[in-house]
């Protein structure tokens, strides 16, 4: 058991939690924060990303060692004061999900990917996605609704 | 809330049943209108020994504010019922949907229609209630204005959220009538005025669902989201072979390792379906319990269970496939015909098990604190949990409370309440402190009521004018422990297409005794059955040269209602079959000129009382890779009711059947489930999946549901268009069984 001072969505938390704990289980477990969500524990299915300095990261994968000199953004710190992100307005106005459980992680991929590319053609996105799974097969949505955020 | 619900229950409980008691009227606090809907039912009275109980379903509110408060009864999987059940409700109550607020429902004892998700009936079985509810909620706004305005109800008429008067022009706001309304008699249900279809406003629209911004921001929705005061964290280890029992465990190491709160076997029970014996490690959070499941060890009582494999299941199913199995239907003289034509096809179709693979890991959390059992859990089937967590703990129908989550997937697997018995089993140990059992992935893959594998093995021959003369499917399947009885979602109607259709036909089923627990897996039989049947009859129209589209639609032959004596509807109406196929046929082009390596494939299902037809076009490269280009479906499921969510379904279906056709395989091996993650068995993945394209006919039939009926005629689409593209016949599933190379 060892403290930790993590930096998420523009806060300082402290935890005390074992040192292998991943990123994802100080999140869920400790901070409350359960937007970032549990699918396969061996970063395969991508519900659990987060970005970490910006970049997409799974968080199952992450000692939360490897995370606490970072800056750790998940689910709930996309949008300022109420407003949403272009992402996810556009998962809401494409109709995304289905069950949903996937989509946190989804959009925390595709926001990071248009971080990166403000246009991303088809197979760009592909790529990029290719870590999330849908249960529900939303795919072809998904795809829609990152180049209408692209446009926006 | 609630406690308005459990004082109207009281305050109605023991009064004499009649149609007008359908519906309640009553005010709220601070103003406002509360209207229940109210079922009686005959389970309830049964139990309580009343003349007749009733209890409230759902309810309509709308407050000082006109503010509307919509009850979402059954549970939320992904396949929109949050959004679109309340929708009908709205429709008919002349509710702007902006105004509306949808909460979600608990589990209420002796309700009329069950509160469950599965078998795509939510739709059906609600559709004319909730059109009721709605329009009793309309008329009494209406008779309110009138009294307010002193002029015939007739003349006054509601409109999104306002009553009007149509001669003077003056409107009067929901809310300032609801109090008014809340003292009047309420109208007969059943003679409530209902909207002409013509007029609707929002059924048939494109409506997002009404979680998507909670979704988007990363709210607690779930079951697995669930957070209470001094929360405990659990998993659950079993025996990796079915049917095994926990000896003894090294549990004083697991308890002495940092953060373990407590470990313990649980002796469980013999019921397949129930709380299955296994080991509960309790910890301060989740990863705790994981880590610790590492370092258990377990001496586990099990039968001998080599029988119990994969390949010795195949050997023995193509050996019995060729031989006789029991007859479920003979018509005509099927045997004749093979003797006397010399085309005469013969093949064997084989699918695997297939686990459900729900994204969010099975999971519940329970609290037993004062004799009171309180669970949230993502249950698809909250009163069967009720019922075996009652049993298990000797407690009485009102100490055993189920609050349903949003659910991250279904697809059949909750429906089954084993994970709710296990935390209740924890948490009635660790009596007083709230519980949370979450498996890991591996847990949750090898734990699962797996749709079952099967064979079929087809003989049909063809006619001189080119149509089906004989069909003969000898069919194995499983039983769980058992050669005599199928397993859940195992079986075979004897009335499945084409049977009905061909004069000359015949079904047999031949059962395997397995170890291994089946369960519904979203369409159960027809998943499976459609790859089989409409495999084998594009090998027919093959067999005969003819189009596939052409001989199909020859197959179903004039439009008519053919009766039919199963559950899975009540008749099957060729002629909506016909005109979703030609539909798919038209839209995707059918019968269009492609370069070498691509092709188009057809078929349809009717399941769920759906009528769905698909055509696939593929891309088979000569190195065997395959691209799936498109996927376009005609859909017939009545009026619509939310045509994004709709549209949803059939994308989402279409997809989902490709990705278990591609990729995805349970084999047992000694009794036990080999895969383990998305490593060993793979879900697809965006960059396979392909553009598809729905199309729907709403025919003027009622409206039914759309969870299931898109899935099972698109694999046979697929796999019919590899063998246009290829000449390769799919007869295997997975299809990353065959090699599709060619030159």
């Amino acid at each position: 058991m060892s403290q930790y001072t993590l930096h998420i969505n523009g806060t300082t938390r402290t935890v005390d939690v074992a040192d292998d704990t991943p990123l994802l289980w100080v999140l869920r477990d400790h901070l409350g924060l359960v937007g970032t969500k549990f699918g396969c524990g061996k970063g395969l299915c991508g519900a659990c990303t987060v970005h970490l300095n910006g970049a997409a990261m799974r968080s199952c994968q992450l000692p939360v060692g490897a995370a606490a000199s970072g800056k750790i953004t998940t689910i709930e710190g996309l949008a300022k004061n109420g407003k949403l992100t272009p992402v996810q307005e556009a998962w809401i106005e494409h109709d995304v999900p289905q069950c949903g459980y996937c989509q946190a992680g989804q959009i925390m991929s595709a926001t990071a990917l248009l971080a990166n590319n403000r246009k991303p053609s088809d197979s760009e996105i592909d790529a990029a996605m290719s870590g999330n799974l849908c249960r529900c097969a939303t795919y072809t949505r998904i795809r829609e609704a990152i180049h209408t955020a692209a446009k926006s | 809330m609630t406690d308005t619900i459990s004082n109207l229950q009281s305050s109605i409980n023991n009064r004499k049943a009649s149609r007008r008691d359908f519906v309640k009227a009553s005010a709220l606090a601070g103003g406002g209108l509360l209207l229940s809907a109210l079922f009686p039912t005959s389970r309830a009275s049964a139990a309580t020994g009343a003349s007749s109980v009733f209890a409230p379903n759902f309810y309509i509110k709308i407050d000082s504010q006109g503010l509307v408060t919509l009850i979402s009864k059954n549970p939320e999987i992904g396949q929109g019922i949050k959004t679109s059940l309340p929708m009908i409700i709205a429709e008919e109550l002349e509710a702007p949907w902006e105004n509306v607020t949808v909460e979600q429902a608990g589990l209420v004892l002796g309700l009329k229609g069950w509160q469950g998700a599965g078998g795509s009936g939510a739709t059906p079985s609600h559709y004319m209630d909730f059109r009721k509810v709605g329009a009793v909620g309309r008329t009494l706004l209406e008779q309110a204005a009138a009294q307010k305005w002193n002029v015939p109800v007739e003349q006054c008429q509601a409109d999104q959220g306002y009553v009007k008067h149509t001669a003077s022009k003056k409107k009067l706001a929901y809310k300032d009538l609801v109090d008014i309304a809340a003292q009047l008699e309420v109208p007969d249900p059943d003679s409530v005025t209902l909207k002409d279809p013509k007029n609707f406003k929002l059924l048939g629209r494109r409506v997002t669902g009404v979680d998507n911004h909670a979704i988007v921001t990363g709210k607690p929705l779930f079951g697995i989201d669930q957070q209470h005061d001094g929360l405990l964290y659990a998993t659950f280890v079993r025996c990796p072979v079915f049917g095994g029992k926990p000896r003894t465990a090294n549990l004083d190491t697991i308890k002495s390792m940092s953060g373990i709160v407590d470990a313990f076997i649980v002796e469980g029970t013999d019921d397949a379906f129930g709380l299955r014996p296994g080991i509960a490690i309790v910890a301060r959070d989740t990863w705790t319990s994981f880590k610790a499941q590492q370092s258990l060890q377990v001496l586990w009582k099990q039968e001998d269970m080599s029988e119990q494999n994969s390949l010795l299941y195949r050997e023995k199913a193509l050996q019995l496939a060729k031989e006789d199995g029991k007859q479920l239907r003979s018509d005509g003289d099927v045997a004749g015909v093979l003797a006397s034509t010399d085309k005469v096809v013969e093949a064997t179709y084989e699918y695997p098990f297939l686990s459900h693979t729900n994204l969010e890991p099975q999971n519940t959390t329970a609290l037993y604190k004062d004799g009171l059992m309180q669970i949230w859990s993502p249950t698809q089937n909250a009163i069967n949990g009720h019922g075996l967590v009652k049993e298990l703990f000797q407690l009485s129908d009102d100490k055993v409370k189920i609050d349903m989550t949003r659910i991250g997937g279904g697809f059949g697997r909750r429906l089954m309440s084993d994970f709710i018995c296990e935390a209740a089993a924890i948490a009635h140990k660790l009596e007083g402190t709230p519980v949370k059992v979450t498996w890991t992935r591996e847990q949750d893959m090898q734990h699962d009521y797996y749709r079952a594998a099967g064979w079929h093995h087809f003989k049909g021959a063809v006619s001189d004018d080119g149509k089906i003369a004989a069909w003969s499917d000898h069919f194995v399947t499983f039983g769980l422990n058992s050669d005599e009885q199928t397993g859940r979602g195992a079986n075979m109607s004897s009335d499945e297409f084409p049977i009905r259709f061909i004069d000359n036909a015949q079904l047999s089923q031949t059962i395997l005794n397995t170890n291994v627990p089946m369960g519904w897996w979203r369409a159960p039989g027809s998943c499976a059955i459609a790859f089989a049947t409409q495999g084998f009859i594009d090998e027919l129209a093959a067999q005969a040269g003819r189009d596939p589209y052409q001989f199909r639609l020859d197959l179903l032959g004039p439009d008519r209602e053919v009766e039919s004596g199963n559950r899975r509807g009540p008749v099957y109406d060729s002629g909506r079959m016909k005109n979703v196929l030609t539909l798919a046929a038209q839209k995707a082009g059918w019968g269009k000129k492609l370069p070498k390596g691509s092709g188009q494939g057809i078929a349809f299902h009717f399941s769920h009382r759906g009528y769905v037809a698909v055509v696939a076009e593929v891309t088979v490269a000569p190195n065997g890779s395959l691209t799936v280009d498109k996927l376009v479906a005609g859909v017939d499921v009545g009026p619509l009711i939310n045509l994004s969510g709709a549209e949803n379904q059939v994308q989402g279906s279409m997809i989902d059947a490709l990705n278990a056709a591609w990729q995805q395989e349970v084999t047992i091996e000694g009794g036990r489930v080999r895969q383990t993650n998305f490593d060993d068995n793979p879900m697809l993945r965006i960059g396979q999946s392909p553009k598809v394209e729905v199309y729907f006919d709403q025919s003027d039939n009622p409206p039914t549901g759309l969870g299931e009926p898109a899935f099972p005629p698109t694999t046979p689409a697929i796999t019919n268009a590899i063998y246009a593209a290829t000449g390769k016949r799919i007869r295997t599933l997975p299809l990353s069984k065959t090699n599709l190379s060619w030159t």
